[in-house]
């Protein structure tokens, strides 16, 4: 199960990044392996998503949540 | 030994970072640059409780050492350089004590710096309530540095912080994080030795960013990447080992230290909120009732502090006139300089309110929201969720839009976004359009109800930002970079605007202005001046002295000869000349030699094209005097030919020429200060100038 496919209100656990570029930058904003994340909204017009992630708000892309696998 | 101690201000965006340093320094603050970049500088000096004074440097806001836009390039550059001039004694990182963890990320990574280090956890207040309980004690005990606990919203803490900065060491106490050199043993120890360099993680971060960094050589930088390869270094490899090994070290430091009881609380209400601004309809229509009300302030606000400051540049002119000695000096200051000043510093209110209205949107994190929204749409024609910002101020002013693309971290999206900015319909066109339009279409109503000339200058603004959106998407297509465009971006909570920061952005966006774009402005201005004030041998003598005959003064009055004279010496002026010179290249688009000289002078400033009509066609007047211009315009005839000027196909090609070309030396000054760089203002002015001509030639010959 990827982030991208979770609909609003549903959440994961993250278990690991499918590219490494995105991982660091993910990881830097709180993203890690084993932190619970949740989708809180989608844009308006489908795209981007804001997830709640080690208590705050992230908004990101479809195709950078796609890069995150959950348990 | 320095006589001031340098202290840097370094943390997360968000963490209240710009509300500490401006209690720190108040109106005692500069914008600078750093050596050699595009970064802006803030600096300011802060009064320490024992009388001391130090210097306090605002580092960009970054969450990691590893940057992800130009502006936290300067970060690593800033503190790993004990040669750079603002190399700090002193770090203060800002942290929210909400969000911990992620913050405690950029602390481990700077402790490996070896720099003295204090830990300035902000927004306590919200921790508590947010039922996160953090010892402070037993973090700073855990950790071996000072760490203050602050509110400084609601000024709480920052005696203390004040206090813990003069009391610092000049020592590093702080305990090791993570084993930075099991990362890559070999090629640390390789870098450190040829380096000369004592500290392990600075070794590290050189071989990760030595492309980007000003004080490695060149011969340095090539020898990295070899070493790179023999030791099969991986950077990114190398950059998710380091950050888990952090954040290992930070969750055990955190399992000490900090107890959480239940979720933020602020957060909930922030959600509750976003539920109607970034509604599927709600949202957009919001957006748009709330940009409806800034352009309306804008105008109506502005209003009268314009008139003021015009009434000023008005009187300073007959004073000079009436106490200066009459001469070339005295014109040359009046005419050429303050005439030029006046003509910039009219927009002063309109850019203040405009950088107010944005910095509340910021402050209150609707914009991050109003990027959220906007970003899938944007995206499509080559731009970013960011860059709606300053395409909605492009409509009041360009000057100040093209600053605020600051915050765009993607190079392409910003450089695609500060290009197109211009072409959006700004205030300084529509006294032009307004004009043009009285004169050649007609004040009726259409389906009983839609003003025709209001639907034609409406339709002018769509014109200008349908432009906007289709040159950026030609140059998505043109640009090339290697960089990938991504939107991780953290969605604030919402938070009250802070009054005292709104004020000071609004004054610190005034002097940049005045200094920056004055500069400018007053040199352009002179030139121009010379240029319709001289012209070649004794044409401008001769004029002078066929209007002082008996003949003449009998046959006119002394206003009638002083209107015929002056237009005459333009006509004879090297600015009359060259619009004699390039007529037959405007002569397609269907302007004669005085609409050139009128494209000539408002090249400083487009506002400049209603004054030049004015002195072109016999009358002395301004904006306030449009009727009798508009007559007379609407008489004028070509000496060639005998028809009308204004004819409608002339005046729709000049709107769009006006509409589209790349008159404001404001704009390409401010585009060059921003992108450091004079191929974009000047890629800027050709491609509008080609743009312009090129949809003025079709709207005349079509209507033709």
């Amino acid at each position: 199960m990827k982030l991208s496919q979770l609909a609003i209100g549903q959440q994961g656990i993250i278990k690991e990044f499918t590219d490494l570029e995105m991982s660091v930058k993910l990881m830097e904003m709180g993203c890690l392996p084993g932190e619970a994340v949740k989708v809180e909204r989608i844009a308006p017009l489908g795209d981007p998503i804001a997830v709640t992630v080690s208590g705050y708000q992230l908004s990101l892309r479809k195709r950078e949540a796609s890069t995150i696998e959950l348990i | 030994m320095k006589s001031t101690l340098r202290v840097a201000l370094v943390g997360n965006p968000n963490t209240g970072k710009s509300t500490i340093f401006n209690a720190l320094t108040g109106l005692n603050q500069k914008v600078g640059n750093f050596p050699g970049v595009t970064v802006d500088k803030k600096s300011g000096l802060c009064k320490l409780p024992d009388g001391k004074q130090v210097e306090i440097i605002d580092l960009p806001g970054t969450y990691s050492l590893y940057p992800k836009s130009a502006d936290e390039t300067i970060v690593f550059e800033v503190l790993s350089n004990p040669d750079n001039s603002s190399h700090p004694d002193l770090v203060v990182i800002v942290a929210d004590a909400t969000n911990l963890k992620r913050n405690l990320l950029l602390y481990t990574q700077i402790a490996d710096l070896k720099l003295p280090v204090i830990i300035a956890l902000n927004m306590m207040d919200q921790a508590e309530k947010g039922n996160i309980e953090i010892d402070i004690n037993a973090l700073a005990s855990r950790l071996n540095v000072p760490v203050v606990a602050l509110a400084a919203r609601k000024s709480i803490g920052l005696d203390e912080l004040k206090s813990a900065i003069s009391y610092s060491t000049n020592i590093p106490l702080q305990h090791a994080t993570i084993d930075v050199e099991s990362i890559a043993p070999e090629l640390i120890k390789a870098v450190s030795k040829k380096l000369k360099i004592d500290n392990p993680y600075v070794a590290l971060q050189i071989v990760h960013q030595h492309e980007n960094l000003k004080y490695i050589s060149k011969e340095n930088s090539f020898w990295i990447e070899e070493q790179e390869k023999i030791h099969d270094f991986h950077p990114q490899k190398a950059q998710a080992t380091e950050t888990i090994a952090r954040y290992n070290f930070i969750n055990e430091v955190l399992l000490d230290t900090v107890v959480y009881t239940s979720v933020a609380l602020e957060e909930n209400i922030s959600n509750k909120i976003d539920h109607y601004l970034t509604h599927k309809v709600w949202g957009f229509v919001i957006f748009f009732l709330i940009l409806f009300a800034i352009f309306q302030s804008i105008f109506a606000w502005s209003e009268y502090p314009m008139m003021l400051i015009e009434t000023v540049f008005v009187w300073l002119a007959e004073l000079g006139h009436t106490y200066l000695p009459a001469g070339v000096f005295t014109d040359l200051l009046i005419d050429g300089v303050l005439a030029g000043l006046s003509g910039v510093m009219v927009f002063i209110p309109q850019i203040a309110l405009l950088f107010a209205f944005i910095s509340v949107l910021e402050d209150t994190g609707y914009m991050a929201r109003v990027t959220f929204m906007m970003d899938k749409l944007m995206r499509k024609v080559g731009l970013s969720g960011k860059s709606v910002v300053p395409l909605i101020g492009g409509l009041a002013c360009a000057v100040p839009s093209i600053m605020s693309a600051r915050t765009i971290e993607n190079w392409k999206d910003r450089i695609i976004t500060i290009m197109v900015t211009p072409l959006v319909s700004c205030s300084a066109r529509l006294p032009i359009y307004t004009l043009l339009i009285s004169l050649v279409v007609p004040s009726k109503l259409v389906l009983g109800f839609i003003n025709l000339q209001g639907l034609v200058l409406m339709l002018m603004y769509l014109l200008s930002i349908v432009m906007a959106i289709l040159v950026a998407w030609v140059m998505k297509i043109i640009i090339k970079s290697n960089l990938k465009s991504y939107f991780i971006m953290e969605l604030p909570v919402y938070r009250m605007p802070r009054w005292n920061n709104v004020a000071l952005t609004m004054f610190g966006s005034i002097k940049t202005f005045v200094t920056e774009a004055g500069k400018v402005i007053v040199a352009v201005s002179i030139v121009l001046w010379v240029l319709a004030s001289y012209g070649p041998g004794d044409r401008i003598e001769k004029i002078d002295q066929k209007y002082s005959s008996s003949e003449m003064i009998s046959q006119y009055t002394e206003e009638e000869i002083n209107i015929l004279k002056s237009s005459e010496k333009l006509e004879n002026s090297y600015a009359g000349i060259v619009g004699k010179f390039i007529e037959p290249s405007i002569e397609p688009l269907g302007f004669d030699w005085k609409i050139g000289i009128s494209l000539i002078t408002s090249f400083a400033a487009r506002e400049v094209f209603v004054g030049t009509m004015a002195t072109l066609y016999s009358v002395d007047g301004d904006d306030s005097e449009m009727e009798p211009v508009r007559n007379k315009m609407a008489q004028a005839r070509n000496a060639k030919t005998g028809t009308l000027v204004f004819t409608t196909a002339t005046a729709f090609s000049l709107m769009v020429f006006y509409a589209f070309a790349m008159q404001c030396m404001s704009t390409m000054a401010v585009v060059y200060r921003e992108t450091k760089q004079w191929r974009w203002p000047i890629i800027q002015f050709f491609y509008m100038l080609v743009l312009a001509y090129g949809a003025s030639f079709i709207v005349y010959n079509l209507l033709k």
